[in-house]
């Protein structure tokens, strides 16, 4: 027999004031309050997902600020850091035949919970430990100056996460005290994870497809008879 | 000196010469080591530089990226079906315990809730995996430290949970069994009273090591005191897992998070020790073994009846969002966090490995220790490198 | 008859020293030969539960021909920067040590190959100079892992020679000589608080200084717990880490050959050597042994040495290592004040007894 729970997900809504019928988190609002009112101005969005998760966005010149408060706040167990591209892939699913005129696609850039303004987003996440209460903090990187400041005086797990995410993303962090690759060779150029980096193994054989059957070696017959 | 001819003495010149310059650089500088990445001691291809000054640490810098797969990358061209095939690959010695949070995540994006029975079965093989992995490092703990023998009943008695996972799954190493929605597959018949009989063989097979490593002073002398991590330097590193708890840090992912897996049907107790040294950690993973054994027994009691998949549709599509979540895997928190835009795979999947974190601390541990320590610590935090590398 | 007699007065020199060469030869790989077969394939097996090489002969008991064929047949090769004189040495001095050593060995009353009046001053010496192999072998390698191990090697060494003197002089002071064979003598027709039918072996009377001996032993062989040196998930291999092929087969051989040389002195210091009790057959001196005791004599010391190796590789195969300092700590802070305290001790019982 089918058991399926379908559970209300509240709607992509930008602000916790509008909690539908279904489902309160009386805990996550109150913290949400707690937390917009020790940042006060910097907190540019915020999101709660009953018994799911809680996202904040700030603005990047009170990011290491905000770091610090949370700390204060109880959030003293360091989670990860590292960014979101929204740009839309030009290359999709590398699926595309490469005899074919180029597919369009579109190139709109649609962020996602608590909303964003640029296509880089650095996220991070803190927790409270016991609790597991954990809160995603986002901040807009902007276009132009590719920077924001970095956590690594804040939270020492920081560093290493932001040199991968300077590596990956090529989003400076000023203040770092290393900032150098962690995975990848010195002299390696372009920021892989970034959308419009190619995977090349796609860009040398596209994916075929779902369905990828190749006949049985003994099917000679069948074979000659639907040749693709 | 006037007895000498002109070569001697040029030559005697040069000989005082030399001697004075020896006096005077007589300040050694330090040396340079290179350990890894080809390593019997490194648990794969980690490459850490140490500078040294005759057997003490100055600093350590450990150097990943050996092998570095690109999964995030790899995950933005990827179904979901096929991220999870890529994920077992992540912590390689349990990889049941990678799939778990990821398809708990596309679940949670999707509002879908595996059956009772499906959830039931996943905690088994999530236990299972833990078993399976910590059972190795038991035995490797050994190795590193010098004791040959202990390794070799690990991996005699990490067969057994091997087999069984094989049974259940089809693959020993990579079931990617779970799927959204459910299990591929329902339990093999024979599978609950092999289980039983394997987790009593597993208690023994603690006890012996217990008795033949644990109890060894020359163990205790290797380890007490090693390597020694206070409590609020663990938390600001992100360290997950037993390093966490070693330190005293009362914090369990199974028990203080409520996911939709079996663990509010069980008693477990969850084990912590003051110290925050290499012994501590040994300690605590080896008490994890025990614990997990008797989480499974508890869990073979009570498996419910019903589906093993829910009703989703052949080709999946996830809705829009984001959606985080971490379980407590063998080596710490490992977590996803999924965007979708909508699409048959995630736009970006951020995948947190518990070993990326659990090494980040080493810089700041490794500072003044013996040669023969910088071992002992690695050995004790407990990495694979294919969570450090992704 | 004596057998120095028979080979002296029959043969020419050139033909006794070739009898006295291979006599050399086996009496230093016949043991190394066993002790490689015996305990480190099929006991360490036994102990990990599993089997072991089974393949070459009849339960494996070819693997080590099969072994020192394949070592035999490797390339000659060295690292570049390695200063080649002193690397192709030092191997020949470490096994040079184990073959001086086993001149002083006694195999029968009249079965030994020379019969120093100070015999043990001279094992003891010979013993150590295997570390200016150890140390060389590290030094000339060219590679900063086997300079650790080298210099891990000689701080090592050096430190349990010492304990290992210690223990030693205890046996000295009861058997009232340092000549081996006298020593082997004076337990078997000795007798224990009157006690005769076991003779006298000092492994009762002198029980701490045997643990010590061994212990020092152990670590003079840098053998596991004190494999520091070696420290094989370390160091790799150590100071040997860059030799492979013939000359890794020297190190091989000379490690096992030294612990069942090692292990002979051992037997003949403190458990009898040779001889069984001379209170059995109702011999008094050295003398009026029978001739079939040269024969079964080194049978004898054979299966006596078996059992003391047995215990190295027993205690190599269980624990873990000490740490460098933790290993000088133990040297200089326990096994020095406890073997001059045996040796106190035994002084003062020989005197008053």
């Amino acid at each position: 027999m089918v058991n399926l729970q379908k559970r209300e997900v509240s709607p992509l809504s930008s602000t916790t004031d509008t909690p539908t019928e279904t489902q309160r988190d009386d805990v996550r609002d109150a913290e949400i309050a707690r937390v917009r009112a020790a940042l006060g101005s910097s907190v540019v969005d915020s999101l709660v997902k009953p018994n799911d998760d809680m996202w904040i966005r700030v603005s990047a010149d009170a990011w290491r600020s905000t770091g610090e408060t949370l700390k204060s706040l109880g959030y003293t167990y360091f989670g990860f850091i590292s960014a979101i591209d929204w740009l839309p892939s030009p290359y999709g699913r590398g699926e595309d035949d490469p005899t074919a005129p180029p597919v369009e696609r579109s190139s709109v850039i649609k962020q996602g919970y608590a909303g964003g303004d640029t296509r880089f987003q650095v996220i991070a996440r803190l927790v409270q430990p016991f609790t597991t209460l954990g809160i995603n903090i986002k901040v807009d990187v902007d276009d132009s100056l590719m920077a924001i400041d970095s956590w690594s005086q804040v939270f020492a797990g920081a560093n290493w996460h932001e040199r991968e995410t300077h590596e990956m993303f090529g989003i400076g962090f000023n203040g770092h005290p290393d900032l150098r690759n962690m995975y990848l060779p010195t002299d390696f150029e372009g920021h892989p994870l970034r959308k419009d980096f190619p995977l090349l193994a796609r860009m040398v054989k596209p994916w075929p497809g779902i369905v990828d059957v190749e006949p049985l070696p003994g099917d000679d017959s069948e074979e000659e008879g639907d040749a693709s | 000196m006037s007895l000498l001819g002109d070569r001697q003495q040029l030559a005697y010149i040069a000989a005082q010469a030399a001697d004075a310059r020896v006096n005077v650089e007589l300040e050694t500088e330090g040396m340079t080591l290179n350990i890894g990445p080809q390593h019997p001691a490194t648990h794969g291809t980690l490459r850490i530089i140490a500078r040294l000054d005759g057997e003490q640490v100055l600093w350590a810098d450990p150097s990943c990226g050996y092998m570095h797969r690109g999964y995030e990358k790899l995950t933005e061209v990827r179904s979901y079906p096929q991220v999870t095939a890529l994920v077992n690959r992540i912590d390689w010695l349990g990889s049941f315990a990678n799939e778990v949070p990821f398809i708990l995540a596309a679940e949670k994006l999707m509002g879908v809730e595996a059956p009772s029975r499906a959830q039931h079965i996943r905690t088994i093989l999530f236990e299972l995996s833990r078993i399976a992995n910590v059972t190795l490092f038991l035995g490797d703990l050994g190795v590193q430290l010098g004791a040959v023998t202990p390794v070799f009943f690990a991996f005699r008695d990490r067969e057994y949970v091997l087999n069984l996972i094989e049974g259940a799954t089809g693959g020993r190493f990579h079931p990617n069994f779970d799927r959204i929605g459910g299990l591929k597959d329902d339990l093999p018949a024979g599978f609950i009273d092999e289980t039983r009989i394997v987790m009593k063989k597993l208690r023994g097979f603690c006890d012996q090591i217990e008795d033949l490593l644990f109890g060894n002073e020359i163990f205790q002398s290797r380890t007490r005191g090693i390597g020694v991590i206070p409590k609020d330097v663990a938390l600001q590193y992100g360290l997950s897992g037993a390093n966490l708890r070693a330190s005293g840090v009362d914090w369990d992912l199974r028990r203080d998070q409520k996911l939709p897996l079996a663990y509010d049907k069980v008693d477990f107790k969850v084990i912590t020790h003051p110290d925050g040294d290499s012994f501590a950690r040994c300690w605590v993973r080896l008490q994890e073994v025990r614990e997990s054994t008797r989480i499974v027994d508890q869990l073979l009691d009570t498996i419910p009846a019903g589906p093993i998949m829910a009703k989703v549709p052949k080709i999946i599509k996830v809705p829009e969002g984001e959606a985080w979540v971490s379980t407590e895997n063998p080596l710490g928190e490992m977590g996803y966090y999924v965007v979708s835009q909508g699409d048959m795979g995630p736009f970006r999947v951020k995948i947190r490995s518990a070993s990326f974190n659990n090494i980040s601390i080493t810089p700041w541990l490794l500072k003044g220790v013996y040669v023969p320590d910088i071992i002992t610590i690695l050995a004790s935090l407990y990495f694979i490198l294919g969570d450090i590398d992704r | 008859m004596n057998l120095a007699t028979l080979l002296s007065a029959d043969l020419p020199y050139w033909a006794q020293s070739l009898l006295r060469v291979l006599g050399g030869l086996v009496a230093v790989l016949l043991p190394a030969g066993t002790v490689v077969y015996l305990f480190l394939f099929k006991m360490m097996s036994f102990m990990q539960s599993r089997l072991g090489p089974m393949e070459a002969g009849p339960q494996g008991s070819m693997q080590l021909f099969a072994e020192v064929g394949k070592w035999l047949q490797k390339e000659d090769i060295y690292p570049a920067r390695a200063d080649k004189f002193i690397f192709k040495l030092a191997p020949l001095i470490v096994l040079a040590s184990t073959f001086l050593l086993v001149v002083v060995v006694p195999f029968g009353p009249d079965a030994l190959f020379t019969n120093f009046e100070t015999g043990v001053f001279y094992a003891l010496a010979v013993s150590s100079v295997s570390v200016l192999g150890i140390l060389i072998a590290g030094w000339a390698s060219a590679n900063k892992y086997s300079l650790l191990g080298g210099l891990r090697a000689a701080g090592q060494l050096i430190a349990y020679e010492l304990p290992m003197v210690l223990a030693v002089v205890g046996v000295v002071i009861q058997a009232g000589t340092m000549n081996l064979q006298q020593i082997v003598v004076a337990q078997n027709a000795g007798s224990m608080f009157g006690f005769s039918s076991l003779g006298n072996p000092y492994v009762i009377t002198q029980f701490v200084g045997f643990i010590v001996f061994m212990i020092a032993v152990q670590a003079e062989l840098t053998q596991t717990p004190f494999d520091m040196p070696i420290a094989e998930s370390e160091l790799v291999s150590g100071y040997m880490t860059e030799y492979s092929g013939f000359r890794f087969l020297i190190f091989f051989i000379g490690e096992f050959a030294t612990a069942g040389v090692f292990s002979m002195i051992a037997s003949v210091l403190f458990l009898g050597g040779w001889a069984v009790p001379f209170s059995w057959f109702g011999w008094t001196t050295i003398d009026s042994i029978d001739n079939w005791m040269n024969i079964v004599g080194p049978l004898i010391l054979f299966s006596k040495m078996l059992a003391v190796v047995f215990f190295i590789m027993w205690v190599r195969f269980s624990y873990p290592r000490f740490r460098e300092d933790q290993l000088q700590k133990f040297a200089w802070k326990v096994l020095i004040p406890v073997s001059l305290a045996n040796i106190m001790v035994t002084a003062i019982l020989k005197v008053a007894f």
